[in-house]
């Protein structure tokens, strides 16, 4: 009897407990998701909604007003909003192909073959780690401005192909890769090429999946390359156009149309990171740094 | 013919590093200059299109901006060396970097530690709850907006009017009479550009923690309920901390080297340049000398502080999450 009752008071404290925890967490979980709900509500509120006082943050009457002002209205302007769209899209595929092909490979490399020297190659890479990009941006500038490629896509392209993070990701992966099964496809006659393509590569998919994840987001947010390299309007990706569209004058007239575009320049992300979530979580793993 | 190749590359990959140290004997610097080319060619084959661009675009440009930092260079004539002199004006005359470093300094010490130890116990929290995949979402959205995208969200909920969320909410409790002007008013830019920072920040860390939590085995938590750890801060001092080194090394330099290159997010919250420089930070100093005034022999000195600093800062992470296996 005794036993019975203390055993009911222990689960009953736990149970509040744990009630508690997730009470916490909803809160938590309330500021960190709040300004993404407003997002995405004002991007289909109409205007005299988007005015109202007190102001509202979840949308009454929603409308794909914003979308066709965005769209439409601003598109009859010098640059249409859907070349900002594009010019985005193209440079972050471009650079998230890229980056997977060329870090796979040397990563494959360097742990397969063990060249002389890849020692030393690795650890430059975790000291790149170490230090944020913003150090290398004036010597890069330099190099691209002497390339002739300021105010082209391949300057948001070539400067992040071989970034020292992505490298380490896969270098970690391709440790992975049993040496048996490689020995036996060379047994079977498989060039070091295939080895790669179609040996290698498939084996690293969660790998170079969970790389086009984290390099998309990085590259489609990214606001310091476009703000030095390009200033052509026309070039611009989206971050900058929407910090135009957003600030100077005229901005009250645009609310709107800086709401839906808000949600266009957010969404893509989101979504691919939601795709692939699983993958990612698989892969993330394996992302510590032994020191 | 194929067996040919078959052999040498089976030379290659099998034999690699040993095959040195036994036939390395100088019996003829040719075929030894051969033998290595053999071995090392298909990594270096491999290896090549990054290590060419990691060069150009990272190895380069570090030796370049140290360099340039004891320079005058203004992308025109040609670069004048001035010794130690960028150094000397901006750690003693320059009072503005002075204002940013000190923005930087208060902006990692919190954002850095803050985040990261918020990102490891709530990701420590969340990997015990149920509906993990709903909770992990929702931590990691923020993480994959962009900066300058939610500045203009966060600018309407800070928004200096009655229209702003804060405004509205803290009149409608009672706790303030007028607007307060968050991003206008010196005093309030900088905790803004913190809340900010800290609701996108969280993420990147979180991630590598929760994954990280499903490398440690479950034996291990059983073995220790054995010898005696009772509560579950034990347990994760015990054994989850040890355990995390790794990922907490990782996510470690990620915060540092985040929280030190802040700049959009300020620059798009405050402005550019901010009321007072409440705002200003290491990066948009650089961002001021070397891309406005294009000077940049000084910008550059200002690039090698802030590398000095996130890597001196990784080096005593390195120790500190130390594996010890």
């Amino acid at each position: 009897m005794g036993t019975f009752k203390i055993g009911k008071f222990k689960k009953r404290k736990i149970k509040i407990g744990k009630l508690l925890v997730y009470i916490c967490m909803l809160i938590l979980v309330a500021f960190t998701s709040l300004p993404l709900i407003a997002m995405i509500n004002r991007a289909f509120m109409p205007l005299e909604e988007l005015y109202l006082y007190p102001p509202r943050i979840f949308v009454k009457n929603p409308t794909f007003q914003n979308f066709s002002e965005l769209f439409t209205a601003l598109n009859a302007s010098v640059i249409p909003f859907t070349r900002y769209v594009f010019n985005s899209l193209i440079t972050t595929l471009a650079t998230v192909f890229l980056t997977i092909l060329v870090c796979s490979m040397g990563a494959f490399a360097l742990v397969k073959y063990k060249p002389d020297g890849s020692k030393a190659i690795f650890s430059f890479i975790l000291m790149a780690l170490m230090f944020s990009s913003h150090v290398t941006q004036i010597p890069n500038y330099m190099v691209i401005n002497k390339l002739g490629l300021i105010n082209s896509y391949w300057s948001l392209i070539i400067p992040k192909i071989a970034v020292a993070y992505n490298f380490f990701l896969m270098k970690q992966f391709s440790e992975q890769i049993p040496d048996a099964l490689l020995e036996a496809a060379r047994i079977d006659g498989t060039n070091e090429f295939q080895l790669f393509w179609k040996i290698a590569m498939p084996l690293l998919r969660p790998a170079w999946s969970t790389l086009a994840v984290f390099s998309f987001v990085s590259n489609w947010n990214d606001y310091f390359s476009p703000l030095i390299y390009i200033s052509r309007q026309a070039m611009q990706t989206l971050p900058i156009a929407l910090q135009t569209l957003s600030g100077g004058a005229g901005v009250v007239a645009r609310t709107g149309a800086v709401a839906a575009a808000t949600f266009v320049t957010t969404l893509p992300t989101i979504i691919v990171f939601t795709i692939m979530k699983g993958r990612v979580m698989k892969t993330m793993a394996h992302s510590g740094i032994k020191a | 013919m194929f067996s040919l190749v078959r052999e040498r590359v089976k030379y290659m990959a099998v034999t690699g590093v040993k095959r040195r140290f036994e036939t390395g004997k100088p019996l003829n610097i040719s075929i030894n200059l051969k033998n290595w080319w053999k071995r090392n060619r298909m990594g270096y084959l491999f290896l090549t299109p990054f290590l060419s661009l990691f060069t150009l675009f990272t190895v380069i440009p570090v030796l370049v901006a140290i360099g340039l930092s004891l320079t005058n260079y203004n992308m025109l004539q040609i670069p004048k060396f001035v010794s130690i002199n960028n150094y000397r004006l901006l750690l003693l005359d320059d009072d503005v970097f002075l204002v940013a470093l000190k923005n930087t300094l208060v902006f990692s010490v919190i954002t850095g530690p803050l985040g990261f130890m918020m990102s490891f116990f709530v990701a420590w929290v969340i990997n015990q709850l149920k509906f993990k995949g709903f909770f992990s979402l929702a931590f990691y959205a923020p993480s994959l907006t962009s900066g300058i995208a939610m500045s203009i969200i966060w600018l309407i909920i800070f928004s200096g009017d009655r229209y702003g969320y804060i405004n509205n909410f803290l009149i409608n409790i009672g706790l303030i009479a007028e607007p307060i002007l968050w991003t206008k008013d010196a005093k309030y830019i900088m905790p803004v550009v913190i809340i900010i920072s800290v609701w996108m920040s969280m993420g990147t860390g979180f991630l590598v923690f929760l994954a990280g939590f499903q490398n440690i085995d479950n034996d291990l938590y059983e073995a220790a309920k054995i010898d005696g750890i009772k509560s579950k801060f034990q347990e994760l001092w015990y054994i989850t901390f040890p355990m995390m080194k790794p990922q907490l090394l990782f996510g470690a330099i990620n915060s540092i080297v985040n929280s030190f290159g802040v700049f959009d997010i300020a620059s798009a919250v405050a402005g550019m340049p901010s009321p007072n420089y409440a705002a200003h930070t290491i990066v948009a100093h650089l961002y001021d000398y070397a891309f406005i005034r294009f000077n940049m022999g000084y910008a550059s000195a200002i690039a090698v502080i802030l590398f000095i600093m996130t890597y001196s800062l990784g080096q005593i992470c390195m120790r500190l999450f130390k594996s010890n296996d």
